[in-house]
């Protein structure tokens, strides 16, 4: 019950957090890079999943389940997002057979 | 062992999540995404998270990206390719993007060295059993709020996916 798993012992918090800072930023750059409706739309995914990992190690490090329970809930919300934004996109090409960002600048200014 | 497990997975991740943002096929970048998602799993399994990561696999590998996978070949995008993008805003994204993980990097290495103490330390908190009681006793009000969010998205995913009487293409 309370020994500590040999990965706790071993490698420490900070990798965790490091290695969800990495991906956290590739998700930033590649909202800032692509113009692919769709790409910038998995690269917030990724976004959202880096949060998640840094969440899991933080609470299992603490052992406290606190934070996985938020994880469960981010991961429902992540759901609902991508049934709403991907029903958007295909509206968004059904009207105007492209979704590149640059071209949808009507909400601009 | 758990420590080489650790570094390999990170390994793989990043990679992969490097092919998500650069590769041209989106079909490419939504099958590394996938990728990305199992050694995110692999790490939560590594952090006795045995629950999550079973959900992780669930929602994300087996339902957003079989949307993601549905909509792309719905849009049949294979043929058209996006304008490139000018060599001066991909580097101030990708700069932005170093500096934001500076930042990180800079904000973490200044954090305490956390070590658990053997004492009251609990290796199930991330198993079904101790998360269900968490979840069914604490949260139990924003659990059934989230069915209420679920019915929203619903409603709203199948309103913005209907035909409009008047065909507006333009």
């Amino acid at each position: 019950m309370t020994e500590i798993p040999e990965i706790i012992r071993l490698v420490p918090l900070q990798h965790f957090m490091l290695l969800s800072a990495i991906l956290f930023c590739i998700g930033v750059v590649g909202v800032l890079t692509r113009r692919n409706a769709l790409i910038i739309f998995m690269s917030i995914e990724l976004m959202l999943n880096a949060v998640n990992l840094m969440l899991i190690s933080v609470s299992s490090y603490h052992s406290d389940s606190a934070a996985q329970v938020f994880v469960f809930f981010i991961m429902a919300v992540a759901a609902a997002e991508v049934a709403v934004g991907l029903a958007i996109i295909v509206m968004v090409y059904r009207n105007t057979r492209n979704i590149d960002v640059d071209f949808l600048n009507n909400l601009k200014w | 062992m758990a420590e080489k497990l650790f570094y390999f997975l990170s390994f793989l991740s990043i990679l992969s999540a490097l092919m998500v943002v650069f590769s041209r096929n989106p079909i490419h970048s939504v099958l590394y995404l996938i990728l990305t998602f199992f050694s995110l799993s692999g790490h939560y399994v590594l952090l006795n998270a045995q629950f999550l990561a079973v959900v992780n696999i669930i929602v994300y590998a087996g339902a957003i990206m079989v949307l993601f996978l549905f909509v792309i070949m719905f849009l049949n995008m294979k043929t058209e390719s996006e304008k490139p993008l000018s060599w001066l805003m991909k580097l101030s994204g990708t700069l932005a993007g170093g500096l934001l993980l500076v930042i990180f990097v800079g904000v973490i290495k200044q954090a305490d060295r956390f070590v658990p103490s053997e004492v009251d330390f609990n290796s199930q908190v991330g198993l079904v059993e101790n998360l269900g009681a968490v979840l069914y006793r604490d949260f139990l009000v924003p659990f059934e709020l989230a069915s209420v969010l679920f019915l929203a998205a619903m409603v709203g995913a199948v309103m913005l996916g209907r035909r409009e009487v008047g065909e507006r293409n333009f």
